[in-house]
């Protein structure tokens, strides 16, 4: 009988999705950056330097995907502004990378789209893969990375990657495009504990306040815009006093 | 080899809502009850406090308050021509581990079942003639009827502190209720939840179409409230992290809220987690269970003797461990004979998602907090000349608006890019979902076995299940989301998107949680898994509880009947314990 090496408690205590630890690390990741530039306001705290999972090259692809996909505009800051390939970044190190919670015992035959997901590789492994295999399409057709393309050139190739019309070699196109999307959607609109949706971008963008509690009298207010500054599960808008949102 | 520990009258399987019913009940009886958890010890504090427990990405994204398939899932094809392949992650349907189980992470919308759904097919055939069954549908009574019920679904909700507006008292109709309910002794505990925004403008339009609006029943608690246990609810606060979260303020009805208080301080009681039941041991003769075996997290295999044994593990959970016991006959879909793992179902659902202008704060919400109509569900209309058995409820909503899976675009709205931040922008706060929540009939096509390839942790070949929605089924939720349709043309100045569930079943996109069948209950040994009592035709001291025994499903949430039927075979297993033996001979 063959028994996983962990239990529940230390995959519980993964930093990935524990707010305390994910937090700790955050400041742990930030503290050179921000010693080395000096104090920082609010909104412009300085984005962590060194990837944890993504190798440069990695970091660079994913930040330049997400920009396109969340840019940044007149309605406010985008996926960069707001983390996202760091968000990503801490996911793809902790247990949700190394797909801890999945089944991932073989055999591994192909399905129907019903029976959904069935490839041999994590989360962390399909953007390792698919990442090196855009790159290689990408200097192949335009002598260029992904990241050093036109913001043109890298709508087309998104487009190409969600309609599945380039091949990668081991991840099926839509499968990376269709994980790429849902992580930076989650890395905007996550709660800041995570590291994505700096200073409430996403929240901001939509009028989520955030984990508030009670709405008791809010509810029957019908109509009316709800205007208590935006929370986090590890605090508050540090810059909604500056806005006079509070 | 098994290390074999002191008995115990009667042993739990799983500690769910089931357990903790029946726990409390027996106990009560003067009898030493065990429960066996798989998963962890959870409580309101520390595990779902506030300042931790609304996190969408943690609970509701990467599923950390449900089960976790890595050591056991099972296999999955809509047909018996295809290869079943793992379910490698959750989606279509998020069953739990943990003490508490769903009861912990369900909204709490709290339905009893139409009367005439106990006795689909009697009443089908009396409706509409025997030839408009399909003949590949296996349509069976219950072999309870909604009058045997009614004092057991009012006990669950007076423990849960159900938020209602009584339709039908004692065979006298009552304004502002669901008028098509079946009769009730009393009203419900608490007053509806607060009307929202976009609950009353779903109320106003459905008026307007010409139905029946309602509160629908909410185990979230309108105002504080101590149940028949003496255990003290708190008033609901609208956070909108009800759906797939524990609730921090003692507000939603589950175990830890309305009976553990109690049960857990009473000394014929125990319960112990991380242990994984891996079979039903039964004595030579196959007719009387002598307890179970389970595995705990370090691979050591225990065998706890019991007097007594009841599945209350999650609907395929049960059925999973049957087959693994070799209790009762497996069903064979070429003969048609066989009863577990028969009659497996599930439930239909599309929505039609509603873009307005008016500000309805969508993350104001409570995981119950809905208007219904109930007028296109079970026999409440006249579906003959539509050619479909079965209906369901229509209901906006409102639990809650968490950015991540909460939102809605209009259909046209770019995917990506700009386009889509200006459509998250402009519709988040103003748009709204109605849903619409529709009945699935057994077939004979649609089971579940074990599976021949895959195994789990344990050893074990996974649970196999095979299902597709079937002609009828799509006829009548296409039905119901025209009818959704009509109540999002009646909204000012709305436009709408209906969403139909078209072709095959998937097991990605999440749907629901209300699987069934596989242990049915009923009164044909040939038929069912279980007596109308729940208690086993082959094993008469082994029990299965919960939506496992379900013939067929119904059009609403199935907790409420799931309570109640708990209840009711809590009564039949006093009168067992009592004097033990089958309580239906045939």
């Amino acid at each position: 009988m063959s028994m996983p090496a962990d239990g529940p408690q230390s995959r519980a205590d993964d930093a990935s999705t524990d707010p305390a630890r994910r937090q700790f690390l955050t400041l742990a990741l930030v503290a050179p950056a921000a010693l080395a530039l000096g104090s920082c306001g609010s909104g412009t705290r300085a984005a962590p330097a060194v990837p944890v999972y993504f190798s440069n090259a990695e970091q660079g692809f994913v930040d330049a995907a997400t920009r396109r996909l969340i840019p940044a505009d007149a309605l406010g800051g985008g996926a960069h502004e707001a983390g996202v390939t760091h968000f990503i970044d801490l996911q793809l190190a902790g247990a949700y990378g190394r797909a801890e919670r999945w089944y991932m015992r073989g055999p591994w035959p192909t399905g129907t789209d019903q029976q959904g997901f069935q490839l041999k590789y994590t989360p962390a492994q399909i953007y390792r893969e698919a990442i090196a295999g855009v790159d290689a399409h990408c200097r192949q057709q335009y002598g260029k990375p992904f990241a050093q393309l036109t913001a043109d050139r890298q709508d087309a190739v998104l487009h190409a990657l969600e309609g599945g019309k380039i091949k990668l070699d081991k991840v099926p196109a839509k499968t990376f495009f269709a994980l790429l999307w849902q992580n930076t959607q989650e890395g905007f609109l996550a709660d800041p504990a995570y590291g994505g949706n700096r200073d409430f971008t996403g929240w901001k963008l939509i009028g989520f306040p955030g984990p508030r509690y009670n709405y008791v009298e809010e509810i029957e207010h019908f109509g009316q815009p709800y205007k208590q500054p935006f929370v986090s599960l590890v605090g508050r808008d540090p810059g909604a006093h500056e806005q006079g949102e509070a | 080899m098994a290390k074999r520990l002191p008995p115990v009258d009667v042993v739990l399987v799983g500690f769910g809502w089931t357990a903790a019913i029946i726990a409390q009940e027996l106990t009560e009886a003067g009898v030493q009850v065990l429960a066996l958890e798989r998963g962890e010890f959870r409580d309101t504090v520390p595990d779902f406090a506030t300042n931790t427990i609304q996190d969408e990405l943690r609970y509701a994204v990467r599923k950390q308050i449900f089960e976790s398939p890595e050591r056991e899932t099972l296999t999955f094809r809509n047909s018996a021509d295809q290869t079943a392949l793992p379910m490698r992650h959750l989606g279509s349907f998020l069953p739990a581990a943990g003490v508490g189980g769903a009861g912990v992470h369900w909204n709490g919308q709290c339905w009893r079942f139409l009367p005439s759904d106990f006795e689909i097919r009697s009443q089908v055939e009396q409706r509409y003639g025997k030839g408009f069954i399909p003949e590949d549908m296996n349509l069976q009574d219950w072999g309870v009827t909604y009058d045997d019920l009614e004092p057991h679904y009012d006990r669950f909700e007076y423990l849960c502190g159900v938020s209602g507006q009584a339709g039908n008292l004692g065979g006298v109709k009552q304004a502002g209720g669901n008028p098509f309910e079946g009769p009730r002794q009393r009203d419900y505990p608490l007053p509806p939840l607060k009307r929202s925004a976009s609950t009353t403008l779903f109320d106003k339009a459905a008026r307007e179409a010409g139905f029946d609006p309602f509160p629908c029943p909410a185990a979230n608690a309108s105002k504080p409230y101590r149940n028949p246990l003496g255990v003290q609810m708190g008033q609901c606060t609208y956070c909108g992290f009800c759906e797939w979260f524990g609730c921090g303020n003692y507000s939603k009805a589950s175990p830890q809220t309305t009976i553990l208080p109690v049960l857990l301080k009473k000394d014929n009681f125990s319960f112990r987690t991380r242990c994984n039941v891996t079979r039903v041991n039964t004595d030579s003769s196959g007719r009387q269970a002598t307890g179970v075996t389970y595995v705990d997290l370090d691979g050591n295999q225990f065998e706890q003797p019991a007097g007594m044994v009841v599945l209350c593990a999650f609907a395929q959970h049960n059925v999973h461990l049957l087959l693994l016991s070799k209790i009762g006959t497996p069903y064979d879909p070429r003969s048609g004979q066989g009863v577990v793992g028969r009659n497996y179902a599930y439930q239909i659902t599309s929505a039609v998602d509603v873009f307005q202008k008016e500000i309805l704060n969508p993350f104001m919400g409570a995981g119950a907090l809905g208007q219904g109509v109930d007028n296109f569900n079970g026999e409440n209309f006249d579906h003959g000349p539509l050619g479909f058995i079965g209906g369901g409820y229509i209901a906006l909503w409102n639990t809650g608006g968490r950015p991540i899976l909460q939102h809605q675009l209009p259909k046209d709205a770019p995917k990506w890019g700009s386009g889509w931040k200006q459509a998250m922008h402009d519709n988040y706060l103003t748009s709204a979902s109605i849903a619409t929540h529709g009945s699935v009939m057994s077939y004979r096509s649609n089971y579940l076995d074990l599976d021949p390839t895959w195994r789990d942790d344990y050893g074990n070949p996974l649970l196999r299940l095979t299902f597709d929605y079937q002609p009828n089924e799509h006829k009548m939720s296409d039905y119901l989301t025209d009818q959704a349709t009509k109540i999002a043309q009646a909204i000012p100045g709305a436009t709408h998107h209906a969403k139909k569930r078209e072709g095959h079943y998937s097991i990605v996109p999440y749907q629901t949680t209300h699987n069934t069948g596989g242990a049915a209950m009923g009164d044909d040994p040939r038929t069912s898994v279980v007596n109308r009592y729940l208690q086993s035709w082959d094993v008469p001291n082994l029990w299965v509880m919960g939506a496992s025994v379900f013939p067929q499903n119904a059009g609403y949430n199935p907790t409420g009947t799931v309570g109640a039927l708990t209840f009711w075979a809590a009564e039949a297993m006093k009168r067992y314990l009592k004097s033990p033996g089958p309580l239906v001979t045939t």
